[in-house]
């Protein structure tokens, strides 16, 4: 086991596919000379070169666009998406290329796509996005969100390995914040739900950046028994762990980073209210940022975000009912 | 093995810019003159020096079978037999015969809704085509996608999305894993002169350039994006645009098979000696309406008479002819193979409704494109050699 930050977890898992496998390339806009805007691939040009680790022109459609054409024919292509928001500029050849290649002519599309997203420090409305959503609306594409620096190595191999388009949210609040034990060598971590912390009372299901605000929030909870759930997977989503929880608790608050309308969090309480509603001994409970953009200045951006004190407030609110 | 036909020596064995009958092609108004091919004579006759009379003969064939094919599927779509819509490519099918024709078996192909014969010619099978159309469950997509939205993945060929040109940038992907393994291959798409206004267009054209891919780019230039005129998309010669990114573009008469096949075979020809992309501005027209319900009233009568006496198929078909070929013969083999595959398609199954959620996502190892049929005796030949 080694300590790493989020950040090294994932590049630990795109060097060792490099190592492991020539069919894996990564490209993406100054990823190469320069390492990258969060410094994800520093030092993989001088070990794996211009070829594998390609510096592309700024052109996010030709970045998802080749990077198909290239799996099916034998390739492993890991596209990098500077800031999860520019994923718009390629969003046509994800959506209709990709996702439904499969379905249609039973031809494998293995790319996967890394989607640096959330706010949290002054980005602003073009770098602080959380596109999941848009993704999961789209048949055919595999989500990911990894909230710890194990899963997000293990997550990272198992989507390079797996079959299908994966979009990779990685948060980037969480890059250099959190820090964990992680395996040594190539591990994959399967795409189901995680109990991050157990608990009877009460469940907040969260996934990425916002297990930790669940976690902060419901740490000393007047004594309650909180339980946190880390979704780790969007798609597939992990409804029997879903439905456990919610059996073992009664009482659900849903945690979003993304704008509350059609998140996936929204799925999650209906799922729950189809298939759940008999276990359930309150309302559900929904935690989101609102259906706003994301404001630049500090105050702003901290009065949409979700944040500790809210999420705390609204389990207990939940509690008493 | 045929002998290989006259044509060796240099001298022109027929002119492309005339009608199959030898007579010089009828006058044009001036704005369409501009988008007449003016450098044909050259390939077609130089693809003479390329082809035996047997793969002359697959041209027409495949011209015939594509044409025959589209006819019929638009006669059961009258009949309700196919949903959805129709599309056809009457009038350009010597775009993607030559083109396809001129590809390898390990070379990958992104094909447009208008180019059924590049199907056809890499081994998609008549039945299987009707049946793709009406949906039935064998099908190239098993019912899952209409019309030519297919691709027989087995067969080294991805099929289009109804957002053009995407697939220009799959072809440009091919191209560069090609070029980082370092393969002696190519990859090839098609796309039309409206597609050149989307930003795709450039993406492709400009990480291809920069990149110097084998890739080959057939701009289907059929003076209409469904009712919009070339005027109103382009304000330069869209061949022209290849410059700007860094590589040669050619204008050839798409409606001559051959001068279509020639100028792919060179652009393939510099895409696998390392000599980048190419641009071939494939010059024809759209002789049907956008769909089966388009009657095409935009249209000047005039322009689609003159393009009439241009027919690729009947170019073809007069020019083997000339030489001897029972051409009669090959379109009775046509006629008799397509009504064939008619009745099996009309016979095959619909696809199950308890399969409908399967195949959405892939399980297992990936499997990449396989190879598909290249019937032009010119790869047997060079493969020999060495």
């Amino acid at each position: 086991m080694a300590t790493m930050t989020y950040l090294q977890a994932i590049s630990s898992a795109l060097r060792d596919e490099l190592r492991a496998d020539d069919r894996v390339l990564v490209m993406g806009e100054d990823i190469g000379v320069f390492g990258g805007a969060f410094k994800v691939t520093d030092g993989f040009f001088e070990e794996f070169g211009p070829d594998r680790v390609m510096d592309t022109p700024l052109a996010e459609s030709a970045i998802i666009g080749t990077a198909i054409g290239a799996a099916v024919v034998g390739m492993r292509p890991v596209c990098e998406m500077q800031f999860s928001d520019f994923i718009s500029c390629g969003f046509d050849q994800l959506v209709n290329v990709a996702a439904k290649m499969h379905y249609r002519q039973r031809l494998a599309v293995p790319i996967t796509v890394r989607l640096p997203s959330g706010g949290g420090f002054s980005g602003g409305p073009f770098h602080s996005q959380n596109p999941e959503a848009w993704f999961m609306h789209s048949p055919g594409i595999k989500v990911v969100a990894p909230s710890t620096a194990e899963d997000a190595k293990g997550l990272l191999h198992a989507a390079i390995r797996d079959p299908n388009p994966v979009c990779f949210m990685e948060h980037k609040h969480l890059y250099r914040r959190i820090k964990g034990e992680v395996p040594e060598g190539i591990y994959e971590t399967p795409m189901t739900a995680r109990v991050a912390r157990p608990g009877s009372d009460l469940v907040v299901i969260a996934y990425g950046a916002m297990v930790h605000v669940a976690l902060d929030a419901t740490e000393d909870l007047d004594g309650a028994s909180v339980q946190v759930l880390d979704l780790r997977s969007l798609v597939p989503l992990d409804v029997d762990a879903i439905l456990a929880a919610v059996r073992e608790c009664s009482k659900v608050v849903i945690l979003d980073e993304a704008n509350e309308t059609c998140a996936a969090g929204a799925q999650v309480a209906a799922l729950i209210a189809e298939h759940g509603f008999e276990d359930l001994d309150g309302p559900v409970v929904r935690v989101a940022t609102p259906d706003i953009p994301i404001p630049f200045s500090p105050p702003l951006e901290q009065a949409v975000l979700p944040s500790v004190d809210r999420v705390r407030e609204a389990c207990r609110e939940l509690l008493a009912y | 093995m045929c002998a290989l036909v006259a044509g060796r020596d240099g001298d022109p064995v027929y002119d492309s810019m005339s009608g199959p009958d030898g007579d010089p092609a009828p006058a044009m108004n001036e704005g369409e003159a501009r988008k007449m091919a003016t450098e044909t004579a050259e390939p077609a006759v130089a693809a003479a020096a390329y082809l035996e009379l047997d793969d002359r003969i697959w041209l027409l064939r495949a011209m015939l079978l594509m044409r025959g094919i589209e006819e019929r599927a638009m006669s059961l779509y009258r009949q309700g037999k196919v949903p959805g819509s129709f599309y056809d490519g009457f009038g350009q099918e010597a775009v993607s015969a030559g083109a396809a024709f001129a590809m390898g078996p390990e070379d990958r192909l992104c094909i447009l809704h208008r180019d059924l014969a590049a199907h056809i010619i890499r081994g998609v099978s008549t039945e299987r085509i009707l049946a793709q159309y009406m949906g039935r469950d064998s099908g190239v997509t098993r019912g899952r996608d209409g019309n030519v939205h297919f691709g027989d993945a087995r067969l080294g060929c991805v099929g289009m999305v109804s957002m053009l040109p995407d697939m220009m940038l799959v072809a440009t992907g091919m191209a560069m894993a090609f070029k980082l393994r370092g393969e002696r291959r190519c990859a090839l798409t098609w796309f039309g002169d409206g597609s050149t206004s989307r930003g795709d267009f450039h993406e492709a054209m400009n990480w291809a350039g920069v990149q110097r891919l084998p890739v080959v780019f057939v701009l289907e230039n059929n003076q209409y994006a469904y009712s919009t005129p070339l005027d109103k998309q382009f304000a330069v010669d869209p061949v022209q645009r290849a410059a700007a990114y860094g590589f040669s573009g050619v204008t050839v008469d798409g409606n001559d098979a051959e001068a279509m096949f020639e100028a792919t075979r060179a652009a393939r020809a510099r895409a696998v000696a390392g000599e980048g992309p190419t641009l071939i501005e494939a010059v024809t027209m759209r002789m049907h309406g956008h769909a089966a319900h388009d009657d095409m009233k935009y249209v000047p009568k005039e322009q689609v008479e003159l393009w009439r006496k241009r027919d690729p198929v009947d170019r073809q078909n007069a020019r083997l002819r000339e030489l001897g070929v029972d051409v009669d013969a090959i379109r009775a083999a046509v006629q008799a193979e397509i009504d064939a595959a008619t009745e099996q398609a009309l016979a095959a199954p619909m696809p199950d409704p308890e399969d409908v959620r399967t195949d959405v996502f892939a399980a297992g190892e990936a499997e990449p494109l396989g190879d598909g049929q290249a019937p032009w005796s010119g790869f047997a030949q060079r493969r020999e050699v060495g």
